[in-house]
């Protein structure tokens, strides 16, 4: 087999055993790499009905097929598990060494089983394992744990996903880093912290061989190229937050909390102003000819030195939705989230829902007591200060750091049942995930879209803002094709996610990005690389697949058509200022969009999966748990 | 006038270009031993914390180091291109000449257990295969001479217009 091992292996940590595990070569042209792999992996290795932060509940680490090859952007890995947040599949993606280190180490997925009774960190050298004590990291940011290991094994090639202090304190939106990216979203750190594990760090060695070198050698180097021009200019310039005035200017944007899309500070945190004044480099992930990591520094002012890649999602959910338009704050937070290993965009979300709780009077200045303000503090919107003290309460569980920490689902319950108050009623979150950056209500598509996605508020698995923005929808009203447009963008995107592959590639294979621009191309480097003889459909069937067995999970840990939600505010308040004022997403028209949707799945009215559609999509075992 | 009396070239890698891809490594192997492993490559990326990023190769040193400190006379110089090479009969993969280089550009094969390092692709009509590869432009085959005006260019730039520009 090329591009596979063959072989997943197994960490068990309650028991400091590991052991290895063949797969056939039909398993894994189901189920190919990325998401899909893990989520699979997942959905064999889980004690059905576990709580997510017990030793149940597996840590699912999956390669993809192009890893450690030339092939531009597919150095990326999966990572699943039972979201703590979402109590659902959280599947995150994430880039760079760690995946290139996994695959030439000779494994293509890792399982980790248990919980340790102690903290420790798995250390897997090509064919070895071993377990090795992590106290003296406790405590310690992800970028400086990858250090200290690379420094106590003594080999700078040692790449190590790792948790920070949030992870370790089990905030339910802690992540996983590794090399400066993140599997940011669904809560990953917080399983890594219920079992005690601080890192997960490889060695790999061996050599990576592909079917036909030559082949996919031409297609690489004409991609790479391709990738310098005009397809990507968006991401190699400002990056993603050149989405800020886009949104803006369309109403989208998200502003304090969701109350509204205008922001009257966004050319301020704009990527245009941070490219400007802050700019100091631009990165790449392993195996990346673009390079869209736009590194900014603050030079001045209390936060100086601070530094991070800024991207869109981390920029709205930390400057615009909390009212702030001083982006030195916001770089600040950023970099503090990443060190901290929390996910930037649950934390703006869920501080923007704080700061919204203490301005409609639910919670008062004396519920912000902390060792730096031993009387409280005040939370208003724009107050940068207030937010990065409340990002450091997250990380550290300081105070109502301790509420934050559990996500605008679980706090907003939790404070409401105690003080009889509503606010829930802004708590933006679907599934407990909190939003990306875009705000539904004039995106109509999108609404329906990102409320079916299995992990939650996620605008990478569904991009159905894109349609809706790009008008090949109208986005203020719904029909009967928002089904359909659904559909199709969603397994479009798993395919990336699959593979895995970036998606800011998409334009490079033949300057069309649809499936007729992408798959051919796509299909001739799976061939290169394998061996195997994939054509268009087959490449098509890797999202639908991706989908399916995602769901499937869920199903199985007991989804039902109503957690398909919107946030109340999405249905019940309109915005009042910018291009998409005065709309809602009625249920009548969310419940209508659903219908479209599970029926052009080829579900049932209630969204579950009929067993024939599972065993047509090569899924038998599953079908026979949970097909109907 | 010539600053260096070396007319050798060797790839240069500008760290305000190079993004950290790899890419290079990718190739390098490839073109070596007709397998992907950046272990592998004779040009090696190196980051040293998130911004700090480059490409390191042989660097044809006159009265290259490595020659001088091998005990058994493996490794010469090529006079014409400065490239050094390795007699793979009296390498013993002691690595004297992994120690005695400044920049790091040796490594020990782990199969053969001999040295290796960038030879420039001597063979290949289209020349180093990394520099042809690299989607960035931050890699070059220069000479050290050529280092120097680029370096005096980029002075003058630097204090007239200022940083960035």
């Amino acid at each position: 087999m090329y591009g596979y091992s063959g072989k997943i292996l197994h960490v068990d940590l309650t028991n400091r055993k590991s052991w290895s595990e063949s797969k056939p070569e039909e398993w894994y042209k189901i189920y190919i790499g990325g998401v899909s792999m893990a989520a699979r992996l997942c959905w064999e290795n889980i004690e059905v009905g576990c709580d997510p932060l017990s030793p149940g509940n597996p840590i699912c680490i999956a390669g993809g097929i192009f890893v450690g090859t030339p092939v531009p952007v597919g150095g990326k890995w999966g990572l699943a598990s039972k979201s703590p947040l979402t109590g659902f599949l959280g599947d995150s993606l994430s880039g760079s060494w760690f995946a290139v280190a996994l695959k030439r180490s000779g494994w293509d997925g890792i399982v980790i089983h248990g919980a340790s009774p102690e903290w420790v960190y798995v250390l897997v050298d090509d064919d070895k394992v071993t377990f090795r004590p992590a106290s003296h990291l406790l405590g310690k940011g992800t970028f400086e744990t990858e250090e200290a290991i690379r420094e106590e094994l003594g080999d700078d090639q040692v790449r190590s996903a790792t948790i920070g202090p949030a992870g370790e304190k089990l905030v339910l939106y802690a992540n996983v880093t590794n090399d400066g990216r993140q599997a940011g979203r669904t809560g990953h750190g917080a399983v890594w912290g219920s079992k005690k594990l601080k890192a997960f760090s490889v060695r790999g060695t061996h050599d990576v061989k592909v079917a036909d070198p030559e082949t996919l050698l031409k297609f690489c180097f004409d991609i790479s190229k391709t990738a310098q021009g005009k397809y990507t200019e968006k991401y190699r310039v400002l990056g993603t937050s050149s989405n800020v005035l886009s949104m803006n200017r369309l109403g989208l944007l998200p502003t304090r909390n969701y109350q509204e899309g205008e922001f009257e500070d966004a050319e301020r945190v704009s990527g245009e102003y941070l490219y400007e004044n802050f700019r100091v480099k631009t990165i790449a992930c392993a195996q990346c000819p673009i390079a869209c990591e736009q590194m900014r520094r603050v030079k001045d002012g209390p936060y100086a030195g601070a530094m991070s890649g800024i991207e869109y999602e981390s920029l709205y959910a930390l400057s615009s939705n909390l009212g702030i338009g001083d982006v030195r704050v916001s770089i600040k937070l950023i970099d503090l989230c990443d060190q901290g290993g929390i996910d930037t965009m649950s934390t703006g979300v869920t501080i923007g829902w704080a700061m919204e709780s203490f301005e409609r009077g639910v919670l008062k200045k004396e519920d912000f007591k902390c060792a730096k303000y031993p009387e409280g503090f005040e939370p208003n919107f724009g107050n940068g200060d207030a937010a990065v003290t409340l990002a450091e309460m997250i990380r550290d569980r300081e105070g109502i750091g301790d509420l934050l920490a559990l996500g605008t689902r679980k706090a907003s319950a939790k404070l409401d049942a105690e003080r009889g108050s509503e606010s829930f009623k802004w708590a933006m979150h679907i599934k407990g995930l909190e939003l990306p950056g875009y705000d539904l209500r004039a995106l109509k598509t999108f609404a329906l879209g990102i409320s079916v996605v299995t992990r939650g508020a996620c605008h990478n698995r569904s991009a159905t803002y894109d349609p809706d923005i790009q008008g090949e929808v109208n986005r203020f009203t719904v029909d009967e094709t928002r089904g359909k447009v659904a559909r199709e963008t969603e397994e479009y995107a798993a395919v990336y996610d699959t593979l895995p592959m970036c998606k800011f590639i998409r334009r490079c294979f033949t300057g069309k990005a649809d499936r007729s621009g992408a798959w051919p191309v796509i299909a001739q480097l799976i061939n290169a690389t394998t061996g195997w003889n994939f054509q268009y459909e087959d490449v098509d069937l890797i999202g639908e697949r991706a989908i399916a067995i995602k769901k499937a999970f869920n199903i199985r840990e007991g989804w039902t058509r109503k957690d398909d939600h919107l946030p109340w505010r999405v249905q019940h308040e309109a915005m009042t200022k910018g291009a998409s004022a005065g709309y809602l997403v009625t249920e009548e028209e969310h419940e209508y969009m659903k219908d479209l949707y599970y029926e052009v799945k080829g579900w049932t009215k209630d969204g579950l999966i009929p067993k024939q559609k599972l065993i047509d999509l090569g899924m038998q075992d599953v079908a026979k748990e949970i097909g109907v | 006038m010539p600053t260096s009396t070396s007319k050798y070239q060797y790839i240069t890698c500008d760290p305000q270009k190079c993004v950290g891809c790899q890419l290079c490594e990718y190739v390098c192997s490839f073109t070596k031993t007709g397998a992907f492993n950046t272990y592998r490559s004779r040009i090696r990326t190196v980051r040293v914390q998130e911004i700090l990023i480059t490409a390191v190769a042989c660097r044809t040193c006159e009265n290259a180091p490595c020659v001088i400190a091998c005990p058994r006379e493996a490794l010469s110089q090529d006079r014409e291109t400065g490239v050094i090479r390795v007699d793979e009969a009296r390498c013993d993969g002691c690595a004297w000449c992994v120690e005695a280089c400044d920049f790091g550009a040796i490594s020990i094969n782990p199969a053969t257990k001999r040295a290796e390092m960038c030879d420039l692709c001597g063979t290949l009509e289209d020349g180093p295969q990394c520099v042809k590869w690299c989607p960035k432009e931050a890699l070059e085959l220069t000479t050290p001479d050529q280092q120097a005006q680029k370096a005096r260019h980029d002075l003058v730039k630097e204090e007239v217009i200022g940083s960035g520009s």
